[in-house]
């Protein structure tokens, strides 16, 4: 019933499938949030996504940085892009970045020109942009098209019995079919690390797995810690949801990459997968919005975020879909859920069942129905910075 | 089979999971293995919130505390059969 289904999305000048259509305005800095804010007040129709960094970075993180930036105006569910820096340089490397999936794309910069000057160029572009993508008509495409990725936060004992089986068996079933999977949060595979690395492809990419989080490990937790990491890895959120070590947590975590898909790439944060159709391992923060931020970076389209306690995360130009196993969350917060499984705790419902639930609340999404996180206005971007900058 | 008040993932476990809200101290619960849909009964011995766990045998200082078949850390206080497991009594082995 899975592989063959259809979609409604937009097809970009790259083949790629976008279920959003966005004209984002996109500051290659922070001192240019404000010009870019205007710009998306004045023009309807625009998205502008604000950000605290892109002065002084350096080296692997300023690499980072622009794969992050690119990644975000090259999306398929950005439909073209404004770019707007304080100087020429950075913003035209961003604005050619772009500009390669064919998308239109152009670039503004505020020095010698000021704000106001700026914002007046850019806006009339923004408009432009609008006309041409508004009246863009969706068209059909295969569910198998789509890129998923997946994050689960806010995370309690539910989540490994009900919410990340379901994202499971979501994967078992679509990836066969074409799809690409993604799935992170380095430090919060620990624990479960030795079974992550069983389900990775081949040897290589084993290898490549427990390097990075080995490397995590090392250069970051035991570089950094003063205790154990209790209310941090595992939350303050998690320890009232009835988890209590960072190895409960990562073993609920892994449940959601599935009982039978292998890993075929490991990717560095908001990389392009480039290994084909598939499920791919990203190193990335545990933490919800900068998870989510390197998966539409790399190109996701779709995002499954299973919950235990309620995490109300979205992302400007990724719908993020929520699904929660747990009846207390469903009943206190149930405008921030998606898709409720509960019923596999009460022996309802099946996994099986609930996999098939979160399909058709893929399909529907893609077709353009608002998931909670739009509906309330979540969009939450935020930039992985790996050390202070120059 | 009526809704069940605990959930263990694997037959190996020695805690398991409330999946009810409101639980009383004293409680029989009705418990079901998720991997084999066994069943068994115990009695709960305090009000354990949903999500949180119960020990399903006596376990000393030192004792692996195992869920989905795994090590999910150590004791550090002495837990009977039927009593809540969490940071009071239950520590990571890693960090």
């Amino acid at each position: 019933m899975t592989a063959n289904r259809k979609i409604w999305g937009y097809r970009r000048e790259n083949g790629r499938v976008g279920v959003r259509n966005y004209v984002a305005i996109l500051p290659v800095d922070d001192i240019s949030n404000a010009a870019c804010e205007a710009v998306a007040a004045h023009i309807q129709g625009t998205l502008a996504l604000p950000h605290a960094y892109g002065r002084l970075q350096f080296g692997e993180d300023l690499d980072l940085h622009f794969r992050t930036m690119i990644g975000t105006g090259a999306n398929p569910n950005v439909a073209a892009c404004i770019v707007i820096g304080i100087e020429p340089g950075w913003t035209q490397r961003i604005v050619e970045g772009i500009a390669a999936t064919g998308k239109p794309v152009a670039g503004f910069w505020i020095e010698g020109n000021g704000d106001i000057a700026t914002i007046a160029a850019a806006s009339r572009k923004a408009k432009e942009f609008v006309h041409l993508t508004s009246g863009q008509v969706r068209v059909e495409c295969d569910v198998t098209e789509l890129w998923i990725a997946a994050k689960c936060g806010e995370s309690d004992t539910t989540t490994g019995l009900a919410s990340c089986p379901t994202v499971g068996n979501m994967y078992d079933k679509l990836i066969p079919g074409g799809i690409y999977g993604c799935f992170g949060e380095t430090s919060e595979l620990t624990g479960a690390e030795h079974l992550a690395a069983e389900r990775a492809a081949t040897p290589e990419v084993r290898e490549k797995f427990m390097k990075t989080w080995k490397a995590y490990q090392d250069d970051v937790i035991e570089a950094h810690k003063t205790s154990d990491l209790s209310d941090s890895q595992p939350t303050k959120g998690n320890i009232a949801g009835g988890l209590t070590t960072i190895e409960e947590k990562a073993l609920g975590n892994l449940e959601k990459i599935g009982k039978k898909v292998r890993f075929i790439d490991v990717l560095e944060p908001a990389e392009a997968p480039a290994r084909g159709p598939g499920l791919y391992f990203m190193d990335t923060s545990s933490a919800a919005a900068e998870c989510c931020t390197l998966q539409a970076a790399a190109g996701y389209v779709v995002h499954i975020f299973p919950t235990g306690q309620g995490n109300v995360i979205g992302n400007p130009i990724m719908p993020v879909i929520k699904v929660t196993g747990n009846p207390r969350t469903v009943r206190l917060m149930s405008e921030h859920v998606d898709v409720d499984v509960s019923g596999i705790v009460r022996r309802e419902m099946t996994i099986d069942q609930a996999g098939d639930v979160l399909i058709e609340s893929i399909v529907q999404t893609a077709n353009g129905r608002l998931t909670a996180a739009e509906a309330l206005g979540h969009r939450e971007f935020v930039m992985t910075k790996l050390y202070r900058s120059a | 089979m009526p809704a069940p008040h605990l959930l263990v993932h694997h037959r190996n476990d020695n805690v398991g999971v409330v999946v009810v809200e409101g639980l009383e101290p004293g409680t029989d619960m009705l418990c079901v293995v998720t991997a084999d849909d066994s069943d068994f009964n115990l009695q709960v011995n305090a009000a354990v919130p949903i999500g949180h766990k119960v020990a399903l045998v006596d376990l000393e200082p030192g004792d692996t505390v195992v869920k989905y078949g795994q090590d999910i850390g150590r004791v550090v206080q002495p837990v009977s059969r039927g009593e809540h497991v969490h940071v009071h009594n239950l520590k990571t082995k890693r960090w």
